[in-house]
């Protein structure tokens, strides 16, 4: 039986309560998606959005018509920023939160690399604190993890 | 320094009840495991809230937030592993709320008072180091659920042992007066380092079933990170003291009574209650 094609623009359609710029599958989390349920797995151990995001992700599937699609939790493997779409990180840029890299940090408001970091942990776990050099505006950093 | 015996539970204690290492079966002494490991995160995650409003910036009170908010997750994965092994229908809030002291399993490093911020970096650095090589090796655990979680939580620990030595090092190697504090904090919480590597009986029996950790392999490695974040933070080593064990078997010191009174009070007084 083939997966509901639908299914998946009803996920795309849920957003992150603490980014709500980018969708439950911009982000990643959504890891499968069967004709009778849906794998989750959350970002960070302790993030209190986890529960939040389940039950909207149920309130969507409900509304949709989907009553009888379940939702699993797994851990593993742990999710890591890799699993964050090109879409989501283009809508994570535009929004003023610098996309994770392995490699240079571009300001999200004027795109110098003259960037540095302030604090290591963020309003989010996901996020550090930055600071631009050249515009010197703040921004946060969706953390490589 | 010669070494003294370690400070062990008077055998008076020892014969019955809280005190007791349950007779190792498997279920049982999986459930124990688990509350070691649950307790240790529950606890010194609600010591490090106790920071919240209080820290000495606001990128330190986030700082300690957010690993706050890692460990309690920690908790919540382990705890409701426990419940299940058990078997009594106990979630993650029934065994945070709803045990008392002595049914706590956690080391006595985590539930030491925070003092000043070089005493909570010091227990810091110490714990989040331990807990780093732990969950690398429980990653491995034969014990899926357990190395599902320890594979998420290993990369979050390793923010944690970072902003730790950061802080070590920065006051360490800071002014005469936040030297001075970091290393009484570092002097204090050194005490409580043997009992992270204890091998009771229960310990001993999960790493043979592949399931727990063999603490004495990961031992050198651990020496090995701390000598190094002392070495550079000019700190000086502290000299080896008298061990204080018996936090796995339920046995504390006065501070966790009183850090369980403001966890558990509002759960106890209205059971249930939801908002």
């Amino acid at each position: 039986m083939l997966t509901d094609p639908g299914l998946w623009e009803v996920l795309a359609s849920v957003p992150d309560p603490e980014i709500p710029v980018i969708s439950v599958v911009d982000l990643g989390i959504v890891r499968s998606v069967a004709p009778d349920k849906v794998t989750i797995t959350p970002t960070y151990t302790g993030c209190p959005a986890s529960h939040v995001i389940e039950r909207d992700i149920r309130d969507a599937l409900d509304a949709a018509g989907y009553r009888h699609v379940a939702i699993e939790t797994v851990l593993s493997p742990a999710w890591t920023t890799d699993w964050i779409t090109p879409e989501g990180r283009a809508k994570l840029a535009a929004y003023g939160i610098a996309p994770p890299t392995k490699g240079a940090v571009h300001c999200p408001q004027c795109g110098s690399v003259q960037t540095e970091e302030i604090s290591r942990f963020g309003s989010t776990p996901c996020k550090s604190l930055w600071r631009c050099r050249d515009c010197a505006e703040p921004f946060d950093l969706f953390k490589c993890h | 320094m010669a070494s003294l015996p370690p400070i062990d539970l008077p055998s008076a204690a020892t014969g019955a009840g809280a005190f007791d290492t349950p007779a190792p079966s498997e279920g049982s002494a999986l459930f124990e495991y688990l509350l070691r490991l649950g307790d240790d995160s529950l606890i010194l995650g609600q010591r490090l809230s106790e920071w919240c409003g209080h820290a000495p910036s606001v990128e330190v009170d986030l700082s300690l937030a957010n690993i706050a908010l890692d460990l309690v997750g920690q908790a919540t994965h382990f705890l409701n592993l426990a419940g299940e092994a058990e078997g009594k229908g106990r979630d993650d809030d029934a065994l945070a709320f709803r045990r008392d002291v002595l049914d706590f399993r956690n080391c006595w490093l985590v539930e030491q008072p925070n003092g000043d911020f070089a005493q909570t970096m010091a227990r810091q650095l110490l714990f989040s180091t331990w807990q780093k090589l732990l969950f690398r090796s429980l990653v491995g655990s034969s014990e899926p659920t357990i190395a599902a979680v320890a594979e998420k939580a290993v990369k979050e620990v390793t923010y944690h042992q970072e902003l730790a030595s950061e802080w070590v090092i920065r006051l360490g190697d800071g002014t005469e007066e936040s030297r001075r504090r970091m290393q009484e904090g570092l002097d204090w919480m050194w005490r409580f380092v043997p009992e992270l590597f204890e091998m009771d009986d229960l310990a001993a029996f999960m790493a043979e079933k592949g399931i727990g950790v063999d603490l004495p392999a990961i031992r050198d490695e651990y020496d090995r990170q701390i000598r190094d974040v002392i070495a550079e933070a000019t700190l000086d080593l502290p000299p080896d003291q008298r061990p204080i064990l018996g936090g796995r078997r339920g046995h504390h010191s006065e501070h966790l009574g009183h850090l369980l009174a403001a966890m558990q009070f509002l759960p106890r007084t209205y059971p249930d209650a939801v908002w």
